[in-house]
């Protein structure tokens, strides 16, 4: 009955899917609100090198893209206060600098077996049960920092200044929402790859816009637009035998642009 | 009532890259006192401020804070990205303290400035009018007995900025707040201001308005490329003092 839809061995799959965009929800509205989309896309290429470092030092990939994150936003920061290059500049340096270190990294590890294009573009089926472990720990941290944070994080998207003047703590939030943005990289890399991972993010939320009055209900329909994304995304991969993760994305575009033609919302 | 300064900055020194921008400033802002930051581009004002606000440490010098002192910023300029869902009430509540959401005072505030209509309006489609009176009605809903308010009536017309200077004065006066303004232009110096404050890196002269009009200093410095005109009319309003 079930494999008229998708066979057991894609529930493991589809559930890991739906929580990974859920987790994604909240870090992707406020990425589409604070305008951080380069951001995180230099942040997801930098996993590669993070692959790479970690498979050539035999540490925890996780881990390793973790401290490859750190290492960007060090040298962002450090690149932006001593060079008078766009910060769109130096994000593209360091999103295809450290993608490009990252696959030759790699390539140096000739006898081992790698699937690039599963790191690039997501493999789905190598979801494994401890893989979703993992990603329940981090919904309850995600969980927990929005909802605690959310009025804080809304201020100082609003205005940075004002909102420190108002007594938010704006750079350790900011450091939080970075750490945890590394995070869901990590976790969803599997599903979507790292060249798609952004589209994981903006996608649902940018579609979401069109439907929502206040931020709350914003992320409430990022929450179904980006479900939605998975489990389409998943039929169409089983059913007309395409890979899985450019299928969640086109699914997240498809959705993008139905509601493309309903009229924008006043507030 | 204590006599104690609400915020005194001591010889503040500051630099960017070994270049110095500020230079042995030392001030004070007194309760209920109107004063007014002016000088030319690049004299070191916006970094200043928030050397005085505490947003970035001074290279030498400090700022002492008086323990009562709650501020009402209103920042220079404000973008909010059109794909952030906002009503004005939302962006005002916002501005309450977590958790205190006075629905009684957000209304009397948005009466009180006039901002009542666009309450259920989406932040981003207001006028830049509209805009600042809002950021004014924000700065003030944790009721602050400093406002700091960074060139509050910069890129509007002189209608709307006649309305802003009004509606400072009179909320100025209704709770007798202290005021920190900041200008550019000497054509949008307060005429109410207590205290003016002239700075190129460091505080070249200071003093009331109708004082400074007489100091050789402050027209040297300030007034070189404007008509005495243009320094007596004075945003079109007359002056009644003096």
């Amino acid at each position: 009955m079930t494999d008229l839809f998708l066979p057991d061995f894609m529930l493991l799959a589809l559930l890991g899917g739906v929580l990974i965009a859920w987790l994604a929800a909240p870090l992707g509205v406020f990425v589409v609100w604070q305008r951080q989309a380069y951001f995180g896309e230099t942040l997801a290429h930098s996993a590669l090198l993070g692959i790479g470092l970690g498979l050539l030092l035999d540490l925890n990939l996780t881990l390793a893209i973790l401290a490859t994150s750190f290492m960007l936003v060090f040298s962002l920061h450090h690149l932006r206060q001593s060079t008078q290059l766009a910060a769109d500049t130096l994000l593209g340096i360091l999103a295809h600098g450290s993608l490009a270190l990252g696959l030759v990294v790699l390539s140096l590890q000739g006898n081992i077996q790698l699937d690039l294009m599963g790191y690039l573009f997501g493999d789905i089926l190598s979801l494994h049960e401890q893989d979703l472990i993992w990603i329940g720990l981090l919904s309850v941290v995600v969980a927990y920092f929005f909802k605690h944070y959310w009025h804080d994080l809304l201020n100082l998207t609003l205005n940075s200044e004002l909102a420190r003047v108002e007594g938010v703590a704006v750079k350790q939030l900011q450091l939080a929402m970075t750490l945890l943005l590394a995070l869901v990289i990590a976790l969803a890399m599997k599903i979507v790859g790292i060249l798609l991972i952004t589209s994981l993010l903006i996608l649902p939320a940018a579609a979401a816009r069109r439907l929502a009055h206040t931020p709350e209900q914003m992320l409430a329909y990022t929450f179904v637009t980006g479900a939605m994304s998975v489990l389409l995304g998943l039929l169409a991969s089983y059913h007309w035998d395409i890979p899985s993760g450019p299928a969640i994305v086109v699914s997240a575009t498809f959705i993008f642009v139905i509601l493309r033609f309903k009229p924008r919302p006043r507030a | 009532m204590t006599h104690l300064p609400l915020i005194s900055a001591n010889h503040i020194y500051h630099q960017f890259d070994g270049k110095p921008v500020l230079q042995s400033v030392s001030l004070q802002l007194h309760a209920n006192q109107i004063t007014t930051l002016i000088g030319p581009n690049g004299a070191g004002k916006s970094t200043l401020v928030k050397i005085l606000l505490k947003l970035i440490k001074p290279t030498q010098g400090q700022v002492i804070h008086h323990q009562t002192l709650v501020i009402g910023f209103m920042p220079q300029k404000i973008h909010i990205d059109p794909t952030l869902p906002l009503t004005v009430q939302r962006f005002l509540q916002l501005g309450q303290k977590r958790g205190e959401h006075h629905t009684t005072s957000l209304e009397r505030i948005a009466d009180e400035l006039g901002v009542r209509p666009l309450l259920s309006q989406a932040v981003q489609s207001l006028s830049g009018g509209e805009m600042q009176r809002v950021l004014l009605a924000r700065a003030l809903i944790r009721a602050p007995n400093l406002l700091v308010l960074d060139e509050p009536v910069q890129g509007i017309d002189l209608k709307s900025q006649a309305e802003i200077y009004q509606l400072i004065h009179q909320q100025q006066l209704k709770r007798q707040c202290a005021v920190l303004m900041i200008s550019h232009d000497l054509h949008l110096v307060m005429k109410h201001t207590d205290e003016v404050l002239c700075l190129n890196q460091h505080i070249c002269c200071s003093g009331d308005l109708q004082s400074l009009r007489n100091n050789p200093i402050f027209i040297d410095q300030f007034a070189g490329g404007l008509s005495e005109h243009a320094l007596y009319q004075h945003h079109h309003t007359h002056c009644n003092h003096g």
